[in-house]
């Protein structure tokens, strides 16, 4: 596997995973704004595992959904961060939210740059709509970094960001849950 | 044999799947359509990428066009090509009338929060310019919630992408 598939794998299993564990504020979130907002950023991110389960599996020769349902669960390359399943800490939420928008812009910034036109455009693409998902993480970012909690939430999820070959038990949970419906009907195609 | 502009104005009849009073012409995603005899390929630019409603515009386009008589290839380009700047002057026209603000502008480096907040979005109902950003996210991914205070009435606000 080159290091450029292994990059569109990370980002994948990072938005696939975080758009999970997002979703599952859906219902209950302590406002209704938020029960809207975590479910459309959940739904973005989710595209955008795809996009780019897409453009590893052309090179890899399988298909999206091969890659994000059918590893095991250490196989993954998403980060520690986004595994954590932190329902019903709403500090936490939001501090993960904001340390992880901040470094996938980064990230996204740099494959905007890329001398391939279909990575550039597609980074390009994803960068707009992430627009958005910063904008809220920034908004909230304001209104708790003041607060002893949130910033404790800050400083212990931090150094999670980069541990992505160690796994916690929570992503093998997680991936019983994702992985349920399709491992119960061989192949079903949707 | 099947023309181009026959394409086209099959393409004009499909509504968008999640806001029906626009067509997916009106709304910019179809990037070109070529027809060699009878294979017409479509060239598809996506909304938002986590949008549901891709596949069911996708499976729309290929029923129509096999309804001329052609085989359809549809072909879906994930770049930055469509922006809500494509949306055409008939479709923002449509999207006004029914309800939905139409997008600001695209700027450029995107937009901000700032911007957001500020009331210079126009409800669609009575036109006002005193209007609060409620929610930067709504029903669906392409949409916010606002609220205008002359009418006292909540409206969506297509997001600028």
């Amino acid at each position: 596997m080159t290091d450029q598939v292994q990059k569109f794998l990370e980002i994948a299993d990072d938005e696939l995973i975080l758009g999970w564990r997002n979703s599952e504020w859906t219902g209950i979130a302590p406002l209704l704004e938020e029960d809207v907002a975590f479910s459309s950023i959940a739904q973005n991110e989710i595209g955008h595992a795809r996009a780019w389960y897409e453009l590893a599996a052309r090179e890899l020769g399988t298909t999206a959904d091969e890659l994000a349902f059918d590893r095991r669960p250490e196989e993954y390359r998403c980060s520690r961060l986004v595994e954590l399943r932190l329902v019903p800490d709403w500090a936490a939420t939001i501090a993960r939210h904001h340390l992880y928008e901040t470094a996938d812009e980064a990230r996204i910034a740099a494959l905007k740059q890329s001398d391939d036109p279909e990575i550039a455009g597609l980074a390009a693409k994803i960068d707009r709509e992430e627009a958005y998902h910063r904008m809220h993480a920034q908004m909230w970012f304001e209104r708790l970094q003041d607060e002893p909690r949130f910033q404790a939430a800050l400083e212990e999820l931090r150094p999670l960001l980069d541990v992505r070959d160690e796994h916690t038990p929570e992503l093998a949970e997680l991936w019983e849950e994702m992985t349920m419906v399709r491992r119960s009907v061989a192949g079903a195609t949707w | 044999m099947v023309t181009e502009e026959q394409v086209w104005n099959a393409l004009a009849e499909i509504p968008d799947p999640e806001i029906p009073v626009i067509s997916l012409v009106d709304l910019g995603v179809i990037r070109s359509v070529d027809v060699s005899r009878d294979q017409v390929r479509v060239e598809f630019t996506p909304t938002f990428l986590g949008c549901p409603a891709l596949e069911v515009m996708r499976d729309a386009m290929a029923a129509r066009i096999s309804a001329l008589g052609a085989d359809a290839q549809i072909e879906v380009i994930s770049d930055d090509s469509w922006s809500t700047d494509r949306i055409t002057p008939e479709g923002r026209e449509k999207l006004r009338a029914g309800g939905f603000a139409p997008p600001a502008p695209r700027e450029v480096g995107g937009p901000k929060l700032v911007q957001l907040q500020s009331n210079a979005f126009r409800c669609p109902y009575c036109g006002s310019q005193d209007t609060t950003l409620e929610n930067i996210f709504g029903p669906t991914p392409c949409r916010s919630v606002r609220y205008c205070r002359s009418c006292r009435q909540p409206f969506e606000q297509f997001k600028t992408i």
